[in-house]
Order: structure tokens, then sequence, then C-alpha cells
């Protein structure tokens, strides 16, 4: 209950830390996803049409790379990105650009994975008519990605689910630095440590407002943009 | 322009934007002066009077120094006086200096079961704590609070290693986590005063055990050398140290309250 109120009284308080924490989480969520999404889809939609030599160990692999802890890929980072690492001179750790580096790493094969089982039920409809009109490569991608896209908005918001509640990499790498890579996970991990637990679950329930506010917002584009290919 | 380019150049910027301070200082820091809130205080006077920005990174301080040694941090603030002076020694600071001190309590449980209220020192309260059966969360974390920790059961004889899992818990987390454990179970915990003071979910612990100078707790501030480390901003370092160790800032620290208590006390040499 305390909680709630922690939360009401933040968002109606319009506190200034709030957004800008709020705004640092999505804007280094959506840079993630936006990449993550560029490379996902095509990879897995070349996975699921086209057969090659060790393409089921490709897709086993990215499979057991959506299980990859965070905390794991964090730690790979920061060691690459460390001043005394080998991509040092870049001066990219503690900022948000190495949070974005994790998370890249941590969603893009959530995305490989899901888009390629999505195509992959695709592929045995259309497989003969596009052989038949010879439609090939990057061609045969950009159809079967946009006959698809309803249902790979799914797979495009369970990447951004992961992103946006991860804590365990973008605390490593980003250092939870106040005005600089604090974003909402890391202040409930914070709050949570200095044992002010209704402001974290307070932080929670804005977080998973948030969630809930992309999800419907994406739903209704969904249906909004069916009704009208159908009308 | 393709849409790969389009990431990438936003990636760039993103970068860009966050290399746009250029006289800023990475300060790898234990956290009980984050969590205490003292740097909540203190950085805007910083900021004000030198012109930095400093982005301070809160760990344990075993995580800290070695954070340090790879670099990733322009001024060491921790408090582990021996290991403070080995990172000195071993070329990665420039010099110590003693910025503050407050000490460690141990709180516990309403009942204190083991009765240490009655102890005569702290080697003497950890001792009864074993005897009695009672349970114990240690941070397990190679922090500054861990070492004072483990220092005081080789004083008192004990080694609580094989009783770990049973009544000694090691948590392997930072202070406030290890709180909120050793509270949530009715273990005691040795944490420094500050971070208790401000901490928030105290239930119905309390300070059970104060006052031995065996659980001094002495803060130390040290700039990265940059002979070992290249990238280090000297400047930013040493003008931030300055400031704590000036009149100023001593002055600063030592009016830094929480419920009408001082946190910190200002002993820079």
């Amino acid at each position: 209950m305390e909680a709630l109120r922690e939360a009401f009284a933040l968002i109606v308080g319009l506190d200034a830390d709030l957004f800008e924490i709020l705004g640092l989480s999505i804007r280094v969520s959506l840079i993630s996803l936006l990449v993550a999404t560029l490379v996902g889809l095509p990879v897995g939609t070349y996975l699921a049409i086209n057969d090659f030599r060790g393409r089921r160990i490709v897709i086993i692999m990215t499979n057991a790379l959506m299980g990859m802890p965070p905390v794991a890929v964090g730690l790979m980072v920061y060691l690459l990105l460390s001043r005394s690492g080998p991509l040092g001179v870049l001066g990219l750790l503690y900022t948000p650009t190495a949070m974005i580096i994790a998370q890249v790493i941590l969603i893009t094969p959530i995305i490989v994975s899901l888009s390629f089982q999505v195509i992959e039920n695709l592929e045995s409809e259309y497989r003969d008519t596009f052989r038949s009109l010879g439609v090939r490569g990057g061609r045969a991608i950009r159809a079967y990605l946009w006959d698809a896209r309803y249902a790979l908005t799914t797979c495009i918001l369970a990447g951004f689910g992961r992103a946006i509640s991860e804590v365990g990499a973008v605390i490593i790498v980003g250092g939870n630095i106040d005005h600089l890579t604090r974003v909402m996970t890391t202040t409930i991990a914070l709050e949570t440590s200095r044992g002010n637990l209704d402001l974290a679950l307070g932080l929670g329930i804005i977080l998973l407002l948030l969630s809930l506010i992309v999800n419907a917002g994406v739903g209704a584009i969904k249906e909004f943009a069916k009704k009208r290919q159908y009308a | 322009m393709r849409p790969s380019a389009i990431a990438l150049a936003v990636i760039v910027s993103t970068a860009a934007h966050a290399d746009a301070h250029a006289d800023s200082i990475i300060v790898q820091s234990t956290t009980s002066t984050k969590n205490s809130g003292l740097y909540d205080y203190l950085l805007p006077m910083i900021e004000a009077d030198t012109g930095l920005t400093v982005n301070v990174v809160a760990v344990g301080t075993g995580q800290a120094i070695k954070n340090a040694e790879r670099c990733d941090g322009d001024v060491l603030l921790v408090h582990a006086k021996a290991a403070e002076e080995r990172f000195v020694a071993a070329g990665f600071g420039t010099e110590r200096h003693n910025l503050m001190y407050n000490d460690f309590v141990i709180v516990g449980p309403a009942e204190d079961p083991a009765g240490i209220a009655a102890a005569t020192s702290a080697v003497d309260a950890l001792t009864r704590i074993q005897r009695s059966g009672s349970k114990f969360a240690s941070r397990g974390d190679d922090s500054g609070t861990h070492k004072k920790e483990r220092a005081l059961w080789a004083a008192a004889n004990i080694d609580p290693d094989p009783g770990s899992g049973q009544w000694y818990l090691e948590t392997g987390s930072g202070m406030g986590a290890t709180l909120n454990t050793g509270i949530g179970v009715g273990a005691y915990v040795m944490t420094d005063r500050a971070t208790w003071l401000k901490f928030g979910n105290k239930q119905d612990a309390d300070i059970r055990f104060d006052g031995d100078p065996a659980l001094f707790n002495q803060y130390g501030v040290i700039p990265v050398s940059g002979d070992k480390c290249p990238s280090t901003n000297t400047p930013g370092a040493t003008a931030f140290r300055d400031w704590l160790i000036s009149d100023k800032g001593q002055q600063a620290i030592a009016n830094y309250q929480v419920d009408g208590k001082p946190l910190f006390f200002p002993n820079a040499d």
C-alpha cells in the first residue's frame, strides 16, 4: 500500500529525477532494441529460409544464447571496455553507450530466435510460390518480414521486455552513476540496498506501468492496422 | 541512409553525448559513502567550486580497488587502510590521505539473544554471538567492512567458515543487501554507523554493541596514478582530493548530519 502511495506521489509530483531516470531507461532500451531488431530480424529470417552447413548448430546456439546470464554479459562487456581492456581507448565504460552494447548482446539472440520461429512457419506456406516466382535473397527476406510483421511485433516486445527490466549487466557496465547512467532497475537496486523498500517497490510499479503502456500501445496499433488492412 | 547506418549514427551520437563532459572524473567508491547520502550532500558543492562533473561508482572496497587497478577510475575513496597502502605501494595511486572516520557497530534483533549489549569489547561480542548459537550475516565480499569483520573474528580466535550457511551467513552483497538479509533472519550484522543511521528497513533491529576503539573505521582518498593509467584525469582527481581535505571540505563533511547526528568525522592529514 505504502509502495503504491510512493509511486503515485512520484508520478503526480512530476519528480524531475524520476523522469530523468525513466527517460534514460527508455532511451537505452529503445536504442538497444532498434539495433537488435535491425540485426536480429534479417538474421532470423535468413536462418529460416536458407539451408546451409551448420545451420542447425547456429539455431541451437542462438536459442541457448537467449538464456545468457546478464551478469556474465555485463562482465564480458566491462572487461572489453575497461580502460585497460582491448577497447579501453574508446572511453565507453560507465556511459549509456556501454549499457546499450551490453543490452544489444542480450536481446539480439531473443529477436533472432523468435523471428526465426515466426518466419519458419510462414516459409512452409510460401516456399513453392516464392520459388516459382524466383523471389530470392534480400527480396525474399523483405517479403517475409513484411508479411509476418504482426507476429514479429511480439518478438520485438519480448526484446523490449528483456531490455527495460534488465539490471545485472547495466549496473556493471554503467556503474549506476547519478545523472549519467542511472536507470529504473539500478535505482530499484540502490533503494533496496538503502532499505527504502517502499520507494523501491514504488519504482517497480512505475516500471510495470511503463511496460503496460508500451505493450498496450503496440497492441492497439496492431489491431488498428489489421482492421484497416481488411476494411 | 540505410537503417544500419542510422543505428550507427545514433550510437555514435550517444557516445559523443556521454563524452561531452570532458572535465569529469570517475570516483571508485565504497558503498557506505553513497548509501549514507554523503555524496548527494557534497557533490553539488564540489561541482560548484571545481567545475568538475563527479561520477561515483559505488561498489565494495575490494571491487573498487580492483576497478581502479584496471584504470577504470580517477580517484579511489574507500576504507581499508592496509589494502589502500598496498595500492599506493604498487604504483596505482599517487598518495593516500586520511579523509574522515566513523565507526562500525553491531546491530541485532530486539531480544539480543547473544546478550552482546553486555559485551566488554568487539571481540567479546563476536564470541558471545558464536557461543550462543545466534546467526551472523557477513558481507562476504572482500569489502572494507568484510575485511574488518574477518580481522575481528581472527582476533577472537574463532573461525566462522565451518558454520558458513548455518549460523555464519555470507551474503556476498553490499551493506544494505546484507542488512536486509540479516534483519530478515534475525541475525547480527556488523555495519558502518553511517549506513545504519540512513538505513530505511530497520524493523526491530538496532545497535546492540558499539564504542570499542577496535571498531574504528578510517576512510582514505587516493588519486589514481597517471603513470600506471595514462587515461587518468590527474588534474581533476587532484582537485577533487584537494577539495575534500581542504578546510572547507572537512567542515562540509562534519556538517553532514542525519536526524541530527553526524555520520562522518573529518580527520584529513
